[in-house]
């Protein structure tokens, strides 16, 4: 099978490249330097090889391509990978924002090889879970995560850091230690953790409840889901900035992703019981977060709390269960991949130069960072969702599929849009606008050469995918489409079976 | 399987460490305190050669002694396993003993007497020669449990354990005139052909006060109080020895007694044991958050582990004791490598063991910061280190056994746990450093870098591990 290899090596080069830094000597100036850019074009080929695995992705096919398989557990459980539709784009945005986030770090100066080390670490196993094709192998990826983002927590945070670590580890480990009882459950069923086989296997109504339960415990506490968001805000502020952009653009994606691979497909019955149950949690995400995002001080806390409305247009795009809550689901994920990872770098980039992230610490940057206030903006606009940025087609189309589901859910959602950009545009006003009183603010720098190069990709991108969405709808519609089908059979035959 | 009623390759290990542990003593005796060296390392190659006649294939196996002692590949992977904890601790004592001057000889022989009883308690396949496997395994722990003599706290903990170990034997002992008189054997195979439902009231008598003397041994809740007052009493080797072979021998006759001799009423051990798991996890969980002591926590811990690894055995299926063999593989692994860390622990020349000590680990000495962070996650169950895939194997093993309630439980427990492994991490990863350690011995870094690689490893070749675990298990049905 030709690339058949391909997945692997994406897995494989960051290990790679972790494996070079940790033979790097001592921990003089040269080595921190060396580990750097080993990280650095660790995490670019890995892009490159991503870019690859693209060209030889078929969008047009709803199956898993370039898969890979090999025994693993007793013939039980496999090495299996594999892409399809909605697992590519992921993949993508993984290793895009990886180099990024490692240029993002080049001012981290405390035990250099060991941090370069964590995120080479967490780029493979995050790679792991949109390509694995096997459930196992999913959760050890899946879990396999937070070891390292403990530690970058934890070492490199601010602040209350050791607090925000723990709470981190211990809510998503909880929440996911019951997926794992469901995954077994799914094993004894169906003989196999496959998921090609388990896709195809359909579950018992009842027994389908209490799955969904379990696999819902693990990915509404990644999403996270109102009520059990309250980790997000306390690891993104004492996060590094790295640290924020990759929890922020690509772990809470791995909770959206989880639904559309697994809850819906293979859970249909329970899907469409849960509806309600869904579109309640998110509407009060999205109308709850973000009046409480209106009243925060913190810049990186009111983003976080952001990013939990904006997951409340997923999960309810998701469960509309129509191409357009899906696509748009998808869209909107990848959308604040690109838009939440650059804000949290527009963060880093002030607190880098001023080491506070109180709002109340800044006002009138504008006067000294033309640059800087330009980027902020684009950003702003786009998580607000403004016509024209990506972040506008996700949740157009969020709010379009859910319309057709559930009017009332719509009407509800959109005073979100609202919200959102107040706070967003409070926010920016209370930064950037006004006249320049605080002292230290005086002589602050703009952007350097090497901020522009984190952010002008993200910029590029947001704006493209906002006048121009056909490519990832194109790469991922056939796979939902298929998803989809599958789960409308799957329900009319139960309702008919009923009757 | 093949009965004979006199065979000695059956029995040869056995029959090696006796013979070569009894010269031992000749030896010591002669020789007074100077022999320690010598004999400590003839002890470390008397248990090599031993593990390698377990291990060796063509040797028959069989059933032997007028049926009192089986070898079958269960009682070779369990021998083997409690043969690799008892010679790394016998490694990793050496230094430890020398600095604290208390190297008698009679220590590596004591080990070697402990584990003669161990080797005959995981191959016994009557009730006779599981008390006296047991009991001579047990007569040697009480006393290298206060083998530092001149100290209060080990005394202490060599009291405390000697009289409820005395206790659990009497227990035991009684379940056995209870089970022979009622079922009219004391062979496993013929007390499983006489009992076969719930009638036989007198055997489930015996059984319960059977399992409450097995369960004091692996320290399972509630049979466990003696357990962190004689980790933290006993000098550390003496604590590594405690965790390791005698929980595997105990755990390995546990095992085979429940499959073999009663499998008629699986339903009535298996709600004790469901009792017993669920106990011994949430104590491990809770218990465990509020310790200052690395050993004493790492008690705790162990009764945690013997909680994960019973829902195994409650599971009552081939796959459950699969998994209780693969958990207790993994386990040994885990313990061993923990407590080479915690013997490197020393300042000064003194042996220091609080958590606070381990302070800022990761920039004085980052490699044993690196090592000891992937048993702590390992015992904590995370992925892709191997602790998680010992989890993995008896939850699923309960879940197929329809024991969801346990299974739930049990994961929360883990979750909990979580917490006070976490906090290791923490102090060596994320706190200022503390005054760094003396430098490591060889043996005790070996042992913890090895121990640290194969649980990082085991994601890579699992099948061995597992293959041979149910190779193992199904012998038992």
């Amino acid at each position: 099978m030709s690339g058949s290899w391909i997945l692997s090596s994406l897995l494989i080069l960051p290990l790679i490249g972790a494996a070079f830094i940790l033979l790097l000597p001592g921990d003089s100036e040269a080595t921190r330097r060396n580990a750097r850019w080993i990280a650095f074009f660790a995490t670019l080929l890995t892009f490159v090889l991503s870019l690859v695995a693209w060209g030889r992705f078929d969008p047009s096919q709803a199956g898993f391509q370039l898969i890979e398989e090999h025994d693993w557990f007793s013939h039980a459980i496999l090495y299996k990978l594999g892409v399809d539709g909605v697992s590519m784009p992921f993949v993508l945005l993984t290793t895009l924002l990886m180099p990024i986030s490692i240029a993002a770090s080049w001012g981290i100066e405390s035990r250099v090889k060991a941090y370069m080390i964590a995120f080479l670490a967490l780029e493979t196993l995050m790679i792991g879970v949109f390509v694995a094709l096997d459930l196992v192998l999913f959760y050890f990826f899946f879990e396999g995560g937070l070891i390292p983002m403990f530690l970058i927590i934890g070492i490199w945070g601010h602040g209350n850091r050791v607090y925000a670590a723990f709470k981190f580890f211990l809510y998503t480990f909880t929440g996911s230690v019951l997926m794992l009882l469901a995954i077994m459950a799914m094993y004894w069923t169906a003989g196999t953790t496959d998921i090609t086989v388990l896709l195809k296997t359909a579950f018992d109504p009842k027994m389908q409840t209490w799955l969904w339960l379990g696999f819902f415990a693990s990915f509404a506490v990644k999403l996270p889901m109102w009520p059990v968001h309250t980790w997000l805000p306390d690891a993104h502020v004492e996060a590094p900035t790295a640290g924020s952009v990759i929890l922020a653009a690509i772990l809470l994606k791995m909770g959206g992703y989880g639904f559309i691979r697994f809850s819906l497909p293979m859970f249909p019955d329970a899907s469409h019981y849960f509806t309600p149950l869904v579109y309640a949690l998110s509407v009060i995400a999205i109308v709850y977060t973000s009046l409480v995002a209106l009243a925060q001080e913190n810049m990186k806390k009111l983003i976080a709390y952001s990013s939990v409305a904006h997951m409340g247009f997923v999960t309810m795009g998701i469960f509309a269960a129509n191409a357009q809550g899906v696509q748009g689901a998808v869209y909107q994920m990848i959308s604040h991949g690109l838009v939440s990872g650059a804000l949290f770098l527009c963060v880093g980039v002030v607190y880098d130069r001023t080491h506070t992230l109180s709002i109340d610490a800044y006002g009138g940057l504008v006067q000294r960072m033309p640059l800087y206030a330009v980027a902020f903006m684009l950003f702003t606009l786009a998580n607000v969702g403004l016509p024209g940025t990506s972040g506008f087609i996700g949740e157009f189309l969020t709010l379009i599929g859910t319309f057709q589901s559930n009017t009332w859910v719509a009407f509800f959602a959109t005073t979100g849009v609202i919200l959102s950009a107040s706070y967003a545009l409070y926010l920016y006003r209370r930064v950037v606008f006004g006249v320049i009183e605080k002292a230290n603010l005086r002589n602050i720098l703009d952007l350097s050469p090497r901020e522009i190069a984190t952010l002008l990709p993200l910029g590029l991108l947001v704006i493209y995918y906002g006048v121009h969405p056909q490519p990832v709808i194109d790469a991922s519609s056939a796979s939902i489409d298929a998803i989809l089908r599958g789960v409308e059979q799957a329900v009319t035959a139960t309702k008919t079976a009923g009757l | 399987m093949h009965e004979t009623a006199l065979s000695l390759p059956v029995v040869l290990p056995e029959a090696v460490l006796a013979l070569g542990t009894l010269l031992l003593v000749l030896y010591g005796a002669l020789r007074g305190e100077r022999a320690y060296s010598l004999v400590t390392e003839i002890s470390v190659a008397l248990l090599g050669i031993v593990f390698l006649i377990v291990v060796w294939k063509s040797r028959p196996m069989g059933i032997t002694f007028y049926g009192a002692l089986a070898d079958d590949p269960f009682t070779r992977f369990m021998s083997g396993l409690a043969l690799i904890g008892s010679l790394v601790t016998l490694l990793l004592s050496i230094e430890f003993m020398r600095s604290e001057r208390i190297a008698g000889f009679e220590f590596p022989v004591l080990i070697l007497l402990s584990t003669l009883g161990m080797l005959m308690l995981i191959a016994a396949s009557d009730f006779i020669a599981l008390y006296l496997g047991l009991e001579l395994m047990s007569l040697a722990l009480y006393v290298i449990a206060a083998f530092r003599r001149h100290d209060l706290r080990a005394t202490e903990a060599g009291l405390k354990y000697f009289v409820l170990g005395a206790l659990s034997s009497g227990m035991l002992l009684y379940g056995i005139s209870l089970i022979y008189g009622y079922s009219g054997s004391v062979r496993f195979s013929d007390v499983a052909a006489a009992v076969h439902d719930h009638h036989n009231l007198g055997v489930l008598f015996g059984l319960v006060f059977l399992l409450a003397g097995l369960a004091f041994k692996i320290s399972a809740v509630p049979f466990h109080m003696w357990t962190p007052d004689v980790y933290e009493g006993a000098p550390t080797p003496v604590t590594t020895f405690f965790a390791s072979a005698p929980k595997i021998a105990a755990m390995a006759v546990l095992v085979r007694v429940a499959f073999t001799a009663f499998p008629g009423i699986s339903s009535d051990w298996r709600q004790i044991l469901t009792f017993v798991s669920i106990a011994s996890m949430g104590l491990g969980a809770f218990a465990a958050i509020g310790q200052t002591n690395i050993k004493r926590l790492m008690a705790y811990s162990s009764i945690g582990h013997m909680g994960f690894a019973l829902v195994g055995l409650a599971a009552g299926t081939v796959e459950g004791a699969q998994s209780v063999i693969v958990y207790m593989s993994i386990y040994v692994v885990m313990t061993l490598g923990t407590f080479a860390a915690i013997l490197s622990m020393r300042r000064d020349g003194k042996a220091v063991e609080t958590i606070a000590d381990l302070a800022g680990l990761a920039r004085t000495d980052s490699q044993m910061a690196f090592f000891l962070a992937t048993m702590m996650f390992s015992l904590a169950g995370v992925p892709p280190l191997a602790g998680f895939f010992a989890k993995f194997y008896v939850f699923a093993a309960a879940i197929k056994a329809d024991l969801y309630g346990l299974a739930v439980i049990g994961v929360l427990a883990s979750a909990l746990g979580a917490y006070y492994y976490l906090r290791i991490v923490k102090v060596m990863y994320f706190d200022e450093p503390a005054r760094a350690f003396d430098r490591p011995g060889v043996v005790a870094r070996s042992v913890l870098a090895l121990a640290a690689l194969l649980i990082l490893a085991f994601m890579f070749a699992p099948s061995p591990l597992t293959n041979a675990a149910m190779a193992a298990a199904q012998t038992l049905f």
